[in-house]
């Protein structure tokens, strides 16, 4: 059936794709393997995917500086849930209408949505924005409102997928039955889209989950509103953020603060949700990709 | 009268797209008009608005320093060679990918290669040091020592970062463009490589002239959509990865990077509201003018 140089094609391509497979979780493994190695083989060998010698010192010294940790994975929890159903609703409330092709004024609006990709004022503006006119610094609504909300893209995207799969003549009934639009929106679009819905939200949230530029640009006092990406942001330049009073106490009974695998523990600790839920959601995840990568 | 009554019907989709367009309003056209900053000399306490207008004096200054090159150059380079990189990663990665029988390898490769995009630039700055700092990365400690070769101070030297930002960000970004080229090709038509086949064409033969050609109009959807990003810059890449420092800014500058510490660091918002309009508005040109241009060639391919 298969010549022979096909097979071996596919056999060179399967070989190089388990190469190219190994390379993107190496530095994953490198991380992972670091945090658990002791200090002392840390210091020694430096960071290795097979150590010398297994520790836990770093993760003991997490445990001391845990409120600050859970804290910080609270805010990330409470960014990316309210972030990302805010965003769900506004778009799709946004791009049912634009879908409706009786909509006068339909293509104003939808010039309108797609302009904001094509031209931007930039970070000065924004920032000036955001700070001066809407006092923003320093609250919870600084990780949720600058630049996520809402993505022009998404709403063209979704848009697309309104108007291709919701057929006219479903939306015409229900109003003749004297539904009304918010009810045609809710009962009958929605229902009928959840793959673009479930894209499009997964997409938000995993933006939302790995920001760190809205609460650097705008979280400069109130470091209690601090997501995990934020306080992983912070370590880099102040390796000693997380010392407490309880982590202060290990310093004085003598034990050494084991800084060196403290920094990849620390940001172990912030990708395995993903990596646990990732698996679960990979096949909506490359749908998504495909959605918008392709047809925009 | 018959108008009242349309306007009546379609009140609620109008308002149902209320919240929608505000946000828009306030997040992306509101901050165009501070754009005007470029060409005054902002005072904290006068706002955008009642900072005096200084002409082009911030765009003088901007050009008269070595900054201005170095920026654009840094900006511009990485993208063309990122662009170029990624095309040719992405769609050999996926011609591979759809040469796999294994369906269990296939689905496993799709899936690890998209991990580094799941990753933020805070981690994988993390994940970079861990490989190139200098007294414990894996690189100094587990190859240079066992080739006797002294370890190196990465992190002071720029003429090594072009190399590794190119490195991280086609590691993080290949899976993602891979997956997109890999559902173009299962959309194609089967029968058109089963008539290849009987005709004796073999693999290679059939990639060259079945896939690539038709992978065409993806690739220059794609090149277009980085062409109109070619005065962007990925902040993550070129502030987190290199952990902000400052011995390498020779090569890690980037328009984005220089507003955010003309902003937040040097406070020289002249400058840095000058560097931002450029990329602004030539960002915009671009785009409109890649556009054009395929449209002329192409004209199914544009993208509007």
């Amino acid at each position: 059936m298969y010549s022979k140089s096909e097979k071996r094609f596919s056999q060179a391509a399967a070989v190089v794709m388990l190469l190219l497979s190994l390379v993107c979780i190496f530095p994953v493994v490198l991380l992972v393997m670091s945090s658990v190695t002791s200090e002392t083989a840390l210091l020694k060998n430096g960071y290795s995917i097979f150590p010398e010698e297994f520790g836990f010192e770093a993760y003991q010294y997490l445990w001391f500086s845990r409120s600050k940790i859970l804290r910080a994975y609270g805010m990330t929890l409470a960014s990316t849930a309210v972030g990302t159903s805010l965003s769900i609703t506004i778009t799709t409330l946004l791009a049912y209408p634009l879908s409706r092709k009786k909509l006068p004024g339909r293509n104003f609006f939808a010039f309108f949505v797609f302009f904001t990709m094509l031209f931007q004022g930039g970070l000065i503006p924004s920032y000036m924005m955001w700070t001066q006119t809407f006092h923003i610094k320093d609250s919870f609504w600084a990780l949720i409102f600058p630049s996520l909300l809402l993505s022009g893209f998404a709403v063209i995207m979704m848009r697309t997928y309104f108007s291709t799969n919701i057929p006219e003549h479903i939306v015409e009934a229900a109003m003749i039955d004297g539904a009304s639009e918010l009810k045609i929106l809710t009962r009958i679009v929605v229902p009928m889209s959840k793959p673009i819905l479930s894209t499009v939200g997964l997409m938000t949230a995993l933006a939302y989950w790995n920001d760190w530029m809205n609460g650097l640009y705008y979280l400069t006092k109130r470091t209690e509103l601090y997501t995990i990406q934020n306080l992983l942001n912070r370590l880099i330049t102040s390796a000693d953020f997380l010392s407490n009073n309880q982590a202060n106490s290990m310093i004085a009974a003598n034990i050494q603060v084991p800084s060196v695998g403290v920094r990849m523990a620390i940001a172990v600790i912030a990708i395995i949700p993903i990596l646990v839920i990732y698996p679960f959601f990979q096949k909506g995840f490359v749908k998504g990709i495909v959605i918008g990568g392709v047809k925009g | 009268m018959a108008n009242m009554k349309r306007i009546k019907r379609f009140l609620p989709l109008y308002l149902m797209m209320v919240p929608g367009l505000v946000y828009l309003v306030v997040n992306n056209y509101i901050p165009l008009a501070g754009l005007q900053l470029a060409f005054k000399k902002f005072k904290y306490t006068a706002g955008i608005w009642g900072s005096p207008w200084v002409g082009f004096k911030n765009f003088a200054f901007l050009f008269k320093t070595k900054d201005a090159w170095m920026l654009f150059r840094n900006t511009i380079g990485y993208n063309l060679v990122f662009l170029v990189l990624n095309i040719i990663l992405a769609v050999a990665v996926a011609i591979l990918m759809n040469e796999i029988r294994s369906a269990w390898l296939r689905q496993v490769s799709q899936t690890v290669i998209l991990i580094p995009f799941l990753l933020s630039y805070v981690v994988i700055s993390y994940i970079v040091y861990a490989m190139f700092g200098q007294s414990n990365g894996m690189v100094n400690n587990s190859i240079l020592k066992p080739l006797g070769v002294e370890g190196i101070s990465w992190y002071t030297k720029p003429e090594y970062w072009p190399v590794i930002l190119t490195m991280v960000q086609a590691w993080k970004s290949f899976g993602y463009n891979s997956i997109i080229y890999y559902a173009t090709i299962i959309g194609f038509d089967r029968t058109l490589y089963e008539a290849a086949a009987v005709d004796g064409a073999g693999v290679w033969k059939r990639i060259v002239s079945i896939t690539l050609p038709l992978l065409k109009p993806t690739v220059i959807t794609l090149t277009l959509m980085s062409i109109g990003r070619m005065f962007y810059s990925d902040f993550g890449l070129f502030f987190q990865v290199p952990m902000n420092s400052g011995m390498l800014q020779k090569a890690t500058t980037t328009i984005d990077t220089y507003v955010y510490r003309g902003l937040m660091e040097t406070n020289d918002i002249g400058r840095a509201a000058a560097a931002g309009f450029l990329q602004s508005v030539l960002g915009f040109v671009t785009v409109l003018a890649a556009n054009m241009f395929v449209r002329r060639v192409e004209s199914d391919n544009a993208l509007f």
